[in-house]
Parts: structure tokens; sequence; C-alpha cells
């Protein structure tokens, strides 16, 4: 067994880019693997739900150009987490069109590709639900209904290190996951190699994010992280940056639930006793992870359904008597909205305004509800169909524009606007329609792996 | 008394997943993290009247001494991108934390 192995992540999410210099400098001190995340539910339920890429095509394809090329040339394994940002069939086969491209373009011949994929049958989470072993994942998400599910698109699972290993140990070159838990393709690595699983899994949770755990942190920079006996090391490979022991231990922070507790397929991870050590010229190594295995191993469900159509029109406001009594005349609009449209169920659109310099942003929750010299409005009509959401749209927006209020002056009209047209056809709105764990008796079943041999292509 | 936004080095809000945001208050001193970590001012009760939520919708708040940080973590009261979500990252849900007075 190996004293130590090294595994490089070029940046937070496959796309975001990095500077060539740090990633032939983390290829000059000799990685095992190369492996990147693409993924993220950040960015919103839309492109789950519309199988849209989380960064364009170009982008993607010019970050994987240049680890596909340094992998071939060092016989080392690229791993590829979360293909196509969403991990679904689409998304996958997105990113494998793409890597076919490079190969093709710069005649690499990898004798093994792996695509695991994490597409989840909707027959089966049917049969979960029945056996009660699905469960919302947070206190605001709801049971799942059968209905609910019909309506979702695709569902996706977050997969574990196992069927990633099984792709390791049939010497894939290049391995194409689908949804996975972000830190598993790294962790995948370690284990594989013999290393603690605890360890491996805690190296993965601050590889995934690229350099965002060094200082200044980012995700559009190069990482390196090796795994030891009892320990594992991480340091940035742009000299500028550099780890600390308090960016390394607060980087468990970021997007989490909770800061040293990590919940993920099959286990949890427990880093409140590690200890943060500075080596030197911006190193840091970590000590004591931990880490349990969960029973009934669960996997998180990820999927979202089309809710609504939405019709959008951004205007500004400068009137201050307007201003005074916005949020009475944004309601007396919808009012008189209603009543013009009498005979349309008002069960079948919704009428919001985002008063943006008064609370836009936080809405409700804003402390300070008060406005400035000027608003920015964007309003949104949602409704069953587009056609419906842009009839209402146009009819909030003539009525806004020309509203009678009490005490007003500005008898020409109420709104700035910044376009003609004003009023803009926004297309579907999705939401997170699964969000759940699930039971599964096998943590690599519901994972199948297919292997496309280059060599006897 | 010292506004949180002045001792703090990171204070920032993100999703935790589509239906939670978390807020993190970083230092960079580990006195001036036992000064507001012991100040009592963050506190379910003081967040949920800052952020107009039940004290039950708040799902964690955490001292992590090792890395000079508070966590605190909400539920959505709209998931993330969907009708009526106003913050799709969650990325601008923090700024009532900095004008919290700290002894």
């Amino acid at each position: 067994m190996k004293d130590h192995i090294k595994i490089l992540s070029p940046c937070g999410i496959l796309g975001y880019g990095f500077p060539k210099e740090s990633f032939w400098k983390g290829m000059a001190d000799s990685p095992d693997a190369i492996v990147v995340d693409a993924g993220s539910t950040d960015a919103g339920p839309h492109k789950l739900g519309a199988n849209t890429a989380i960064v364009s095509r170009q982008a993607c394809k010019k970050d994987l150009e240049y680890m596909l090329v340094a992998g071939y040339e060092h016989k080392i394994p690229v791993i590829i987490g979360s293909a196509g940002g969403s991990g679904g069939k689409v998304h996958v086969n997105w990113t494998l069109e793409i890597i076919d491209e490079i190969l093709e373009e710069k005649s690499l011949k990898p004798s093994k590709i792996a695509v695991v994929w994490a597409d989840i049958p909707k027959d089966l989470i049917k049969e979960k639900i029945k056996l009660g072993q699905v469960s919302p994942l947070g206190r605001t998400v709801p049971e799942l209904k059968e209905s609910i599910l019909d309506e979702t698109h695709d569902v996706v699972a977050q997969m574990g290190i196992e069927p990633i290993l099984e792709a390791l140990s049939q010497n894939a070159d290049i391995i194409v996951c689908g949804r996975a838990y972000d830190p598993s393709p790294f962790a995948a690595v370690g284990v594989y190699y013999g290393f603690d699983e605890a360890l491996s899994y805690h190296l993965g949770k601050v590889l995934e994010c690229g350099a965002l755990s060094s200082e200044p942190g980012t995700t559009k920079d190069c990482m390196m992280g090796i795994i030891y006996k009892d320990h594992f090391e991480v340091y940035p490979t742009n000299p500028m940056r550099k780890c600390t022991s308090v960016s390394v231990a607060a980087h468990t922070f970021y997007e989490k639930d909770h800061p040293f507790l990590l919940h993920g397929p099959g286990i949890m991870m427990d880093l409140e006793s590690c200890e943060f050590i500075e080596s030197g010229e911006g190193h840091v190594k970590i000590y004591g992870s931990k880490l349990t295995h969960t029973s009934p191993y669960r996997i998180k469900l990820e999927g979202a359904r089309k809710v609504a159509y939405r019709t959008i029109v951004i205007a500004g406001v400068r009137d201050p008597i307007l201003i005074a009594k916005i949020d009475e005349v944004e309601q007396w609009v919808c009012e008189s909205v209603s009543e013009q449209y009498g005979e349309v169920d008002k069960a079948h659109y919704q009428i919001n305004f985002y008063n943006y310099g008064k609370n836009g942003v936080m809405g409700p929750l804003e402390p300070h509800n008060t406005a400035g010299h000027e608003l920015g409005i964007l309003f949104e009509v949602v409704a069953r169909t587009q056609e419906l959401a842009s009839m209402i749209c146009s009819s909030v927006r003539s009525t806004f524009m020309h509203f009678g209020y009490e005490g007003r002056k500005s008898t020409a009209g109420n709104l700035a606007f910044p376009f003609a047209p004003s009023d803009i056809e926004f297309g579907a709105v999705y939401e997170f329609s699964v969000y759940h764990l699930m039971d599964v008796e096998d943590s690599k079943a519901l994972f199948p792996i297919e292997y496309i041999n280059k060599e006897s292509a | 008394m010292t506004k949180l936004v002045e001792l703090a080095k990171v204070l920032r809000s993100k999703n935790s997943g589509p239906f939670e945001i978390t807020l993190d208050i970083l230092f960079e001193d580990v006195e001036v993290y036992k000064r507001v970590a012991c100040s009592g001012v963050i506190s379910s009760k003081a967040i949920a009247a800052l952020y107009q939520l039940e004290e039950e919708e708040i799902t964690n708040i955490v001292f992590f001494k090792k890395a000079l940080g508070i966590k605190i973590t909400y539920s959505r009261k709209i998931s993330s991108g969907t009708v009526g979500d106003r913050d799709v990252y969650g990325a601008q849900q923090h700024a009532p934390l900095m004008d919290l007075l700290i002894p």
C-alpha cells in the first residue's frame, strides 16, 4: 500500500474555470487522480426541471480539456461528480458528448470510460413510499405523494462512494458520475487506495469546492489534497493563496446546516474534535475526522416539477406621493384586475410585487421596511398557462400605469418602464417537489455502471 | 457596544439545501469570537425576533470555537427558486445580523 495518495481538485464546479498555471503546478506535484464536482442545487429547481446546465457548454469543455489531457498523459483517473450540474440522464449525456468531442479532437484513446447513472425509477420510489421508507428532508418539506411524484420530472439520487469504488476497481480511466454526494467522488479515491473512510470523506468535503477553503477563497482555482494513514493535508496550488487552520476548519460551515455534523449517503461525519495544524507554505494538516455508518442506508432524492408560467414587468417609481402609499396602490391594482377578469378563477393566477429599494430582497422578513427616494418595482403574474400569465400581466401593467390613487398629481402615468416592450414572458416556473431521504438495502444497486470500452470500439 | 458587522470577518447567508437558509458569522480572533459567543446576544429568541420567525423555524444555532464561527440555520418560508421566492441562492439574507449590538 502506498504511504499517501494525492488528489487534485481543479475548481469548485466543472466549468467555473481555473488558472492554467495553478493546474500545471498541481500536475507537477504528481496527483494520483483528478476529481471535480460539477453539481449543485443552489441555482434553483429549474436545472433539474428543464434539463439545463449550470455552466455553458464551452465553459465545461474548456475545463474538461485540460483535465482529460493531463489525466491521459499522467495515466491517472479523471472523475466527474454530478455531471452536467444536476446529474440526471440528460445532464450525464450532455457531459459524455463533450468528452467524446475532446477525445476526438485531442486524439486521446482512454481504454475505459465508466458512467455511473443516478436516475431513480419512479415506480421504485412509489413502492418505497408504500413501505414508509421515504421521508422529507427538512421540516418544511411535505410528505412525498404519488401524485406529486407523477408531476415531477426525472428524479435523481446522490450516490455514496460505493459505485465509484467499483468503477475504480475496473480500472476506468474516466468516471462520469450522475448525481453524487459532493464529497463522494473524492472520498472514493482515498478509500480505493485503502485509506481511512472518515479522512477520505472529510478531504472530499474540503476539495469539492476547489480553493474555497484557502485565503483568499475561491471556487475558481485548484486545491490539492493528500491522504496519509492518520491524517490528510490540503494546499492551494496557486502561491497567491494559502490555507490556514481557521480557513479549513471554517470551510464545513459553507452551505451546510451544521458546522461539524455532516450527513451523507449511509454516513454521518463528525468533525468536532478535528485538529487543524498549519504545516507551512499554506499547507494545513487535519487529524481526527470521525465517521459513523448510519442504518438504514439512506440516499437523498431530488426532483423538480413545473408549477406555473410567469410573465414579468420591470418598472421604476420616482413620485414621492406614490412611493408613500405603494403597498396600498399595489393592493388596489390587484383588486381592480380581478374585477376586470371576473370570469377567470382567481385560483388560476397570482400577482406578486417586489419593491426593490424597500423590501425587495427580504419581503415580509425585512426589518427596515422603508423606501428611498425611488423604487424599482418588479411585478409578476404566475398562472397555469403562459397565455393567462401574459393576459393578466398586461392588465396589471396598464392598470398600475394609470391607476388614479387618492392624492395623485401625476395624472399622466405612474411607472417608468426602462424597456419597450415592457412585458417579458419568462416561461415555466419549477419547484423542488422531491427532496426526500429513501431507505435502500444496497448502496450500489440504484446506481448502475455502464462501461464504454474505447479500445474495442 | 459594537455592531456585529464591525467584529465579524465573514457575515453571510446561503442556502443549505433548497428548504433552508444558513447564516454564518466567522471571526479572525478567538477573543472577539468569545466576546460575541458569550454575550448572549445570538440566541434563538433574538434571531426569531430579528427575522420574524417562530423559534421552532430555527433548526440550528451552533457555536463552533475551533472554527471561530457561529452558525444559524432556519427553514425557508418558500423553497429556493419557486413562485414567491426572492433570493434563489439565499445569498442576501444576512444583512439584519450586521446591526446587532454586542456589549
